[in-house]
């Protein structure tokens, strides 16, 4: 069968940098075509940098991996221009299921609440969201976008020299060196890029393994599209085992081995078979697309900014699969980090700002690491008493649901609030808690399309019930103004959201659709403030 | 009468259970147990109202019909 990662889909051809005498220039250079690299050169190509990606391989990534793109990511890759791509091959889903040993204790709603263009999750395997947004670098490139991708250049060395960052790339014609102004490594949780300049991680080390496998499924079998989590399950007792829908037919299997196993065994693929079958049923055919059994760590670098070498996605900070939260986090740590390096790059934004990329990007890890840590303390008990406590809280949650909160099979992604002191001061109680200052500007359906589609790629002032100027200057910036209405509110979602009981209010979001500052009326002088600090040029 | 609350009550429930863990942490099995007990004598005294105790040891002593 030709499988979907099979196809080269950016092959090897000579660049004429590898002719050049002396290291050509290039504004900035991303090591790694995973989803994070591409995403990143997407968003630097919107922002009209020229960027240079290199990746050692030239395929899309080899098995499914990252399956669960959050609701915050989709809006990440509507913003980038492949959101509808996604969504349309995804598969939707809300509902999760918890069982224990052989019942069912509990079933949730992802997204309870209505008014959101995005669903709350989409199952999508990650060779075709690579796919996708290499689409989406072609059609940037046939519209003029200096944006280069080149497959099989391994990059063996990189080199902040103070003045720009040198990088040494091995390519089948042998070796040759470009420098950049900064450069990007979203080269994995092994990055190359990362021992090269001998910087460790820090975090805890799990003692565990899981087996991961996709399996297509011969005939119609109706297992529904729900993330269904079993703890203790009679099919692979004492552990636990996960069970997600894929598109075209394939489903993800994750079934926890522990720790004192013979990898070797575990991985021949009879003993897999074996295994799936005492999950599925003895009667289900099935073919196995894709297997891998892994540890996992839950830990960041110490920084995420090294002078000119950025680290983003999986080679700044690892987390366990539970809760969807690396490639998830990997994405808003490009969302975060392009809008920035942009600005500095077009000298709109002072180089401190960038130093904000390292601050708010290590305080989401940390909260992703939390969570991750937590869900796997609470499916791992490492401890007697830790398993004792878990099995009491999954006794009674099928009955009452007080413990239902204390089941953490996975807390999900979800994206980061962040906190700037100097912003705290642009903010009002009379505005509702859910946009205050750091959060991601949530979704409401307006009267034709949806709030979220009206935010671009730069800073932005968004009115609601009140005029402003078709554009602002101040802060150092010219700044886009949208203006709203709750006559165009047809489910009061947006007053609910943006005006909770103030008659008006105005919004400054950054080009991450992170809201930077809020205030019920209009104050020029304060507004002006508000982006110079944003844009990292107050004090 | 007072009935025993069943329905979520604690704002923060990662945070209390990574909390609970951690008091166990390092501990053996005596130790463990004899944390529980404190921590049982504690919570009932600050509950007090008996109807309430009583319906909690209830529902404790049922094992909602498993084994446990």
């Amino acid at each position: 069968m030709a499988r979907n990662f099979d196809t080269p889909l950016y092959p090897y051809s000579r660049s004429p940098d590898q002719d050049k005498e002396e290291p050509p220039r290039h504004k900035v250079i991303i090591v790694g075509a995973g989803p994070v690299g591409l995403a990143a050169a997407i968003d630097l190509a919107l922002h009209n940098v020229p960027v240079v990606v290199l990746d050692e391989n030239d395929k899309v990534s080899f098995g499914s991996r990252a399956i669960c793109f959050a609701k915050r990511s989709l809006e990440i890759l509507d913003r980038l221009g492949c959101g509808d791509d996604a969504v349309d091959k995804g598969v939707e889903w809300k509902v999760g299921k918890v069982y224990f040993e052989k019942r069912l204790v509990y079933s949730f709603d992802l997204l309870p609440e209505a008014g959101h263009k995005r669903p709350a999750f989409i199952n999508l395997q990650q060779y075709y969201l690579e796919r996708f947004l290499v689409n989406r670098i072609r059609a940037l490139q046939a519209q003029g976008s200096c944006i280069e991708l080149r497959g099989r250049n391994r990059v063996t060395g990189v080199t902040d020299l103070g003045g720009h960052a040198m990088v040494s790339v091995v390519t089948p014609d042998g070796q040759y060196q470009v420098s950049a102004d900064y450069v990007v490594a979203c080269d994995g949780a092994a990055s190359p890029v990362r021992r090269m300049l001998g910087l460790q991680f820090e975090g805890r080390y799990f003692e565990d393994n899981f087996l991961i496998a996709d399996i297509k499924i011969d005939g119609d079998v109706q297992f529904p599209a729900e993330r269904r989590f079993w703890f203790d399950p009679p099919f692979n007792p004492g552990q636990s085992a996960l069970l997600h829908k894929q598109p075209d037919g394939l489903w993800r299997i994750d079934l926890q081995l522990g720790w004192d196993i013979n990898k070797e065994y575990e991985s021949r693929p009879e003993n897999v078979v074996a295994r799936i079958k005492a999950f599925l049923g003895a009667d289900i055919q099935f073919e196995l697309e894709w297997l891998s059994i892994y540890t996992f760590q839950c830990r960041r670098m110490q920084e995420f900014r090294h002078g000119r070498i950025f680290f983003a996605g999986d080679s700044a900070h690892q987390v366990s699969p539970f809760g969807a939260r690396g490639a998830n986090s990997g994405l808003q740590d490009v969302d975060n980090l392009i809008w920035k390096l942009s600005m500095v790059i077009q000298g709109e934004a002072p180089e401190s700002l960038l130093e904000t990329y390292n601050i708010e990007r290590i305080y989401a890890a940390d909260e992703n690491i939390l969570n991750s840590t937590r869900s796997t303390d609470f499916i791992t008990p490492k401890s007697e008493i830790s398993r004792l406590f878990r099995d009491a809280v999954l006794v009674l949650a099928e009955q009452y649901s007080f413990a239902r909160p204390m089941i953490n099979s996975g807390r999900l992604s979800l994206p980061t609030t962040y906190y700037d002191p100097l912003l705290a001061a642009f903010d009002t109680p009379l505005l509702p808690p859910v946009t205050r200052p750091g959060a991601p500007a949530i979704d409401a359906p307006l009267g034709k399309g949806w709030l979220i589609d009206r935010l671009g790629n730069g800073f932005q002032l968004l009115s609601i019930n009140t005029n402003l100027p078709g554009s602002f200057c101040g802060g150092g910036i010219t700044v886009a103004c949208s203006e709203l209405s709750t006559d165009d509110d047809p489910t009061g979602l947006l007053k609910d959201r943006y005006l909770g009981n103030s008659a008006s209010a105005i919004y400054l979001v950054r080009p991450d659709q992170h809201i930077a500052a809020r205030w019920t009326r209009f104050d020029a002088d304060q507004v002006g403030k508000a982006i110079a600090i944003a844009r990292g040029a107050g004090s | 009468m007072t009935h025993l609350n069943l329905v979520p009550n604690i704002s923060e429930p990662d945070e209390f259970y990574a909390a609970l863990l951690q008091v166990h942490e390092d501990c053996g099995k005596t130790e463990s147990d004899a944390i529980n007990a404190r921590l049982i004598l504690l919570l009932a005294n600050h509950i007090g109202d008996m109807d309430v105790l009583r319906e909690a040891l209830a529902i404790a002593k049922t094992h909602c019909g498993r084994d446990m």
